[in-house]
Formats: C-alpha cells, sequence, structure tokens
C-alpha cells in the first residue's frame, strides 16, 4: 500500500521552476527521506504535500486519494501532520497547549456547546490534556507542560512540533530538517524518536541535510537537485550514485558519504 | 500565583465581586452612571478581545456595530412598533449576519490590509447612520423609547447599572468558555501561526469569521445598551474614534484578558472624568497615562501585572 504518492507534480514561483515534474511513491510505514543542496525544492514540495501550495501541474496521492489542491486543514483532517523547518510554534500559549491545538481534529467542536460550556466540554478538555501529556512524556517535556512554549529551548521546540504533529495521530508524518541545529547526542535522540514513531506503523517522509542522520535511518531516499528528481533508491544505492556525487555531494559531500559508509 | 489569575472562576468571581460591591461605595446616582458606562463599554471591549486578543485580527471599524445596535433600538420601536428588547436581538441578528457577509472577504486580508479594510467598514456604516436621515435622524441623532417590560419601564442610572452589569458577567462567562475549549485554542493558535494552525486540522478562515460575528454581537449589544441608557445616540457612537476608543481598551487592559478588556474600558471611561479636575491638560494627561502604560506594561495591564506577580513569587 503506497501512503503517500507525487504523480508528475510541478511548481513554478513567477516562471521560476521551483519543482519540476516529481514523482515518487512512499511505502506505509516506512521511512522515506528527501535530500538534496539547499534550493532544490525540498520544502516547496512538502508545502505541495501538505496544502499549502497548489502544484501547477500533477497530482498528490494520500493512500490513494486524490488530494492535490485541497485546503492544508483538510489534508490535515485525512490524516497527515508535519513539522516546519522554520519552526511555527504556538509562542504565546503554553507547552502542553500546544500540542493540545494539535488534537483538534479529534475533539467535539460544537461552538454552542463550547460558549455555554456544557459538561461535555470540560470532560474533552481533560481528555486532551492527557493525551497531550502523554505525548509530552514520550518526546520528554512532561515536566514542562505548563510553562509558556516560548521559554523551550530550541531542541524543545523542535520536538514539541513533533508532538503537536503526532497529536493528530496521522497516518502520515511529513518532518521538515528535524535534526537542524541539534548536537550528536540530541541528533542520535531525534533518530530513536523517529524509529519508533515510524514501529507504531506511521509512514514518516522527511527532509534532512544530516548525512549520517539519513543514510542510517531511512527505508528509501529521494535526491532532488533544482528541482528535479536526480535519484532515487535505498542508502547504498544513492552513495553510490555518480550523478548524485557529481551533481549534489560535490567534492565536500563525497568525503562525508565516505564518512557515512562506516 | 498566575495560575490563581488566569483561572476562568477566578476572573468571573472577581468581577461578580466587583459588580455586586461597587454600589457599597457609591454615594450619589452619578457613580452608578460612569460604572454603567464601564460595564456597557467592557462587554464591547470584551468581544472584540475575542477577534483581537484571541484570534489576533483588528478590527478598525467596530463601532460600526456597537451603531447597528444602537439604531436597531431606536428605529425598531419608533417606526415598527417592536419592543425595545426584541430588537436588541434584532440588532445583534443583524450585526451577526453583517459581520458573517463582510468577514468572508475581509477577514482574507492580514495585518495592517485587514485594519484598512475594517475601517472602511467602520466609516461607511457611519456614513449611512449620518446621512439617511429619514430613518436615523441624521448628524443631530434621535431620540431612543426607554425600555419597558409590559407597564414597567426601566430607566435611571441604577437600574442601568444592574442590568449591563450581569450581561457584562454574562457575556465574560461566554468568553472565558471560549477561551477554554477546542476553538478558543484554535484561535489563540492562528493568532501565532495560521500555517501551523491549519496542518493542526484546523479551518482557519471559518474560526476567524466566527470570532468576527461573535465580536460583532457583543458590540450591538454594548451598544443597544448605550442607547436605552442615554435616551439618545448619535452616528458618533458608529463613529472612527469610538472605533479606536474600542481597541486601546483591548490593547491598554491586555490583549486575549477577559479582565483586561474590563480593566481598559475602565480607565478610558473614569480617567476623562477623573482629569476633568486638570482643565485643560485633561486631553494631553490622557494620552501621557495611556502611553507610559504601554511603554512599562508592554503586555497590556492585566498580563503585564500577572508577570509581575508570577516572576515575584516564583
Amino acid at each position: 500500500m503506497k501512503a503517500l504518492a507525487a504523480e508528475n507534480v510541478g511548481l513554478a514561483f513567477d516562471g521560476i521552476v521551483a519543482v519540476d515534474d516529481v514523482s515518487f511513491s512512499v511505502e506505509s510505514g516506512k521511512i522515506f527521506s528527501i535530500i538534496g543542496p539547499n534550493g532544490a525544492g525540498k520544502t516547496t514540495l512538502f508545502n505541495i504535500m501538505s496544502g499549502i501550495y497548489r502544484p501547477s501541474g500533477g497530482r498528490v496521492l494520500l493512500a490513494g486519494e486524490d488530494v492535490t489542491g485541497l485546503e492544508p486543514h483538510i489534508i490535515a483532517a485525512k490524516g497527515l501532520a508535519r513539522t516546519f523547518q522554520n519552526l511555527q510554534i504556538f509562542m504565546q500559549m503554553s507547552v502542553v497547549e500546544n500540542v493540545m491545538v494539535g488534537r483538534h481534529i479529534r475533539e467535539a467542536r460544537d461552538l454552542t456547546k463550547a460558549l455555554l460550556r456544557f459538561p461535555s466540554v470540560g470532560r474533552q478538555n481533560r481528555a486532551t490534556r492527557a493525551k497531550a501529556l502523554e505525548l509530552l512524556a514520550f518526546i520528554g517535556l512532561a515536566d514542562r507542560a505548563d510553562r509558556p512554549a516560548g521559554s523551550l529551548p530550541y531542541g524543545g521546540l523542535r520536538r514539541l512540533e513533533i508532538a503537536r504533529a503526532l497529536a493528530l495521530e496521522p497516518r502520515i508524518l511529513l518532518l521538515d530538517e528535524p535534526a537542524a541545529g541539534c548536537n550528536p547526542v540530541e541528533t542520535e535522540a531525534v533518530e530513536a524518536l523517529v524509529r519508533e514513531i515510524a514501529g507504531w506503523g506511521i509512514t514518516v517522509v522527511l527532509v534532512e541535510h544530516n548525512m549520517r542522520f539519513v543514510m542510517r535511518i531511512s527505508d528509501r531516499i529521494l535526491v532532488l537537485d533544482s528541482g528535479r528528481k536526480l535519484a532515487e533508491g535505498v542508502a547504498d544505492e544513492v552513495r553510490r550514485n555518480p550523478e548524485v556525487i557529481e551533481a549534489y555531494l560535490g567534492r565536500h559531500g563525497s568525503k562525508e558519504a565516505a564518512h557515512a559508509r562506516d | 500565583m498566575r495560575r490563581i489569575f488566569s483561572n476562568r472562576w477566578m476572573t468571573l468571581l472577581i468581577l461578580v465581586m466587583l459588580v455586586a460591591a461597587l454600589p457599597l461605595v457609591f454615594s450619589s446616582g452619578y457613580y452608578y452612571r460612569v460604572a454603567a458606562l464601564v460595564w456597557i463599554s467592557a462587554l464591547a471591549a470584551i468581544g472584540l478581545n475575542i477577534l483581537m486578543g484571541y484570534a489576533g485580527q483588528v478590527s478598525l471599524g467596530h463601532a460600526g456595530f456597537f451603531g447597528i445596535g444602537a439604531y436597531a433600538v431606536a428605529i425598531g420601536p419608533a417606526r415598527f412598533a417592536l419592543a425595545s428588547w426584541l430588537c436588541i436581538l434584532l440588532g445583534a441578528a443583524l450585526s451577526g449576519v453583517i459581520a458573517w457577509l463582510v468577514g468572508r472577504p475581509m477577514l482574507r486580508l492580514k495585518g495592517h490590509y485587514l485594519a484598512i479594510g475594517t475601517l472602511g467598514f467602520g466609516v461607511l456604516i457611519a456614513l449611512v447612520l449620518t446621512s439617511e436621515s429619514k430613518w436615523t435622524g441624521g448628524p443631530d441623532g434621535i431620540a431612543v423609547a426607554r425600555l419597558a417590560f409590559a407597564d414597567i419601564r426601566i430607566s435611571g442610572p441604577a437600574a442601568w447599572y444592574w442590568i449591563s452589569g450581569v450581561v457584562l458577567v454574562i457575556g465574560a462567562w461566554l468568553a472565558l468558555n471560549l477561551e477554554d475549549s477546542s476553538a478558543g485554542r484554535a484561535l489563540r493558535a492562528l493568532h501565532d501561526s495560521e500555517i501551523a494552525t491549519s496542518l493542526c486540522g484546523v479551518d482557519v478562515a471559518r474560526h476567524k469569521l466566527w470570532a468576527f460575528v461573535l465580536a460583532a454581537v457583543y458590540a450591538s449589544i454594548a451598544g443597544s445598551e448605550l442607547a436605552l441608557f442615554d435616551g439618545f445616540i448619535t452616528p458618533d457612537m458608529a463613529g472612527f474614534l469610538h472605533s479606536i476608543e474600542l481597541v486601546a481598551m483591548v490593547v491598554l487592559g491586555g490583549m486575549g484578558s477577559v479582565l483586561g478588556s474590563v480593566v481598559g474600558a475602565a480607565l478610558l471611561v473614569t480617567l476623562p472624568q477623573l482629569l476633568t479636575v486638570f482643565m485643560e491638560y485633561e486631553q494631553a494627561l490622557l494620552g501621557l497615562i495611556i502611553m507610559l502604560t504601554m511603554i512599562f506594561l508592554r503586555l497590556g495591564i492585566v498580563p503585564g501585572i500577572q508577570r509581575m506577580l508570577a516572576r515575584r513569587f516564583s
């Protein structure tokens, strides 16, 4: 079963092609990585898949269903959650409230009942909070639950975004540079986290610059360059692909790739 | 400390005690009158706080809805022989429908563009109220029949103090309920990041629209109250200056804080009265106090004090 697929997806901004005829598909429950140099179109591809951009061509399929051009909240309701490279935290809310917002589609949302505070609203709040606290415990932020989100260090905010995305109980999780700005120890923690999430059967698609991390964790890797698909395969295939080494990794990158082998 | 003050029931308790206890220190009808004006303005401010403080969407034309509510209780009874209390509800419904129709295209705008768009809406309403003098009495205003149930006429500062006080507490209760619900969390989230909120499955456009409608209904009811209380209204009530005053109440008191909206309204209603002893310097002093408050309590009065207390006690 393909959890997520892109078919000939393309997008241009004012004549500048950001993503050009890209196709790929992700098996359910696998970890799929998208790599490529800056400006390769990785985040743009994420934005297309999550409904922020409407592609100028091609289709996006979620578990076989065409979701091309649907609004982000509808795609989210169909089970796709994501995090952001440039963190999008609700800074004026507490840590636990950030995760509670992620429960939105799992909550009853009758405005009249909320305004009049029907007993069900209080019960639901408690259930939502309990679930959010569970997720905070999972990412190791339970003791910060009622602190303002802005008081968390950078690594904490990255994990908070993951918890918020998980709160939706997604089938597919898009992680945009989950290890960005993390030291080796933190990167290992992120790796363990991603593996555990995939272990629950959630399909993980990630964009990441840290090559070792990508090579270790990915079931399959897609390489983008200047908006075009350059290669796709398992880590070894990608690493050995001369086109990838030449066009993307370059001198510096091939050294890094060599390191990643051990 | 922080938790105590941000608690829903604590806010409500403070408000109820204020409304109940203030008359103990009132020595004349004048105090009732000023306090009633505070409660009425505070109701409109709490509504605007749902839009501005929770959802982070500005409206510089909100007095327009205040005006619709006010003229509904002026025109309805005089021209259509409708009961005043029914006209309060009709005015609120009309404001809600207009907010829904205007808000759908308007709330696509963001930041400064939304500010100018809503400003235009407010100017438009004030203009209609001024120029349609056959219905509205034009720039000179129009008399408003007193509120009456059966044969009992309700007028006078004390009666209106209690009516506006009870309505305020109900309005505060509804807003606090909203804040602590799925929809309220969604509104506060989209304040910080619309993209992240929509990817949590929140229909952002719909939530903004309902916040706008609610804010309009609050303003409309406050407008109806003021018209019935004063017995006379002019188009100034719907004008730009009044819109700015409502925004100032929300920001000064503290965005997102129900108690803050009440404090902001209390300051902007009572300060001009208190400062009259300074004669011609009154306006300048009012401006200076507002400036200093915002410089030293950047979050607004109530959240600013909450934070100071939280630091001291933690």
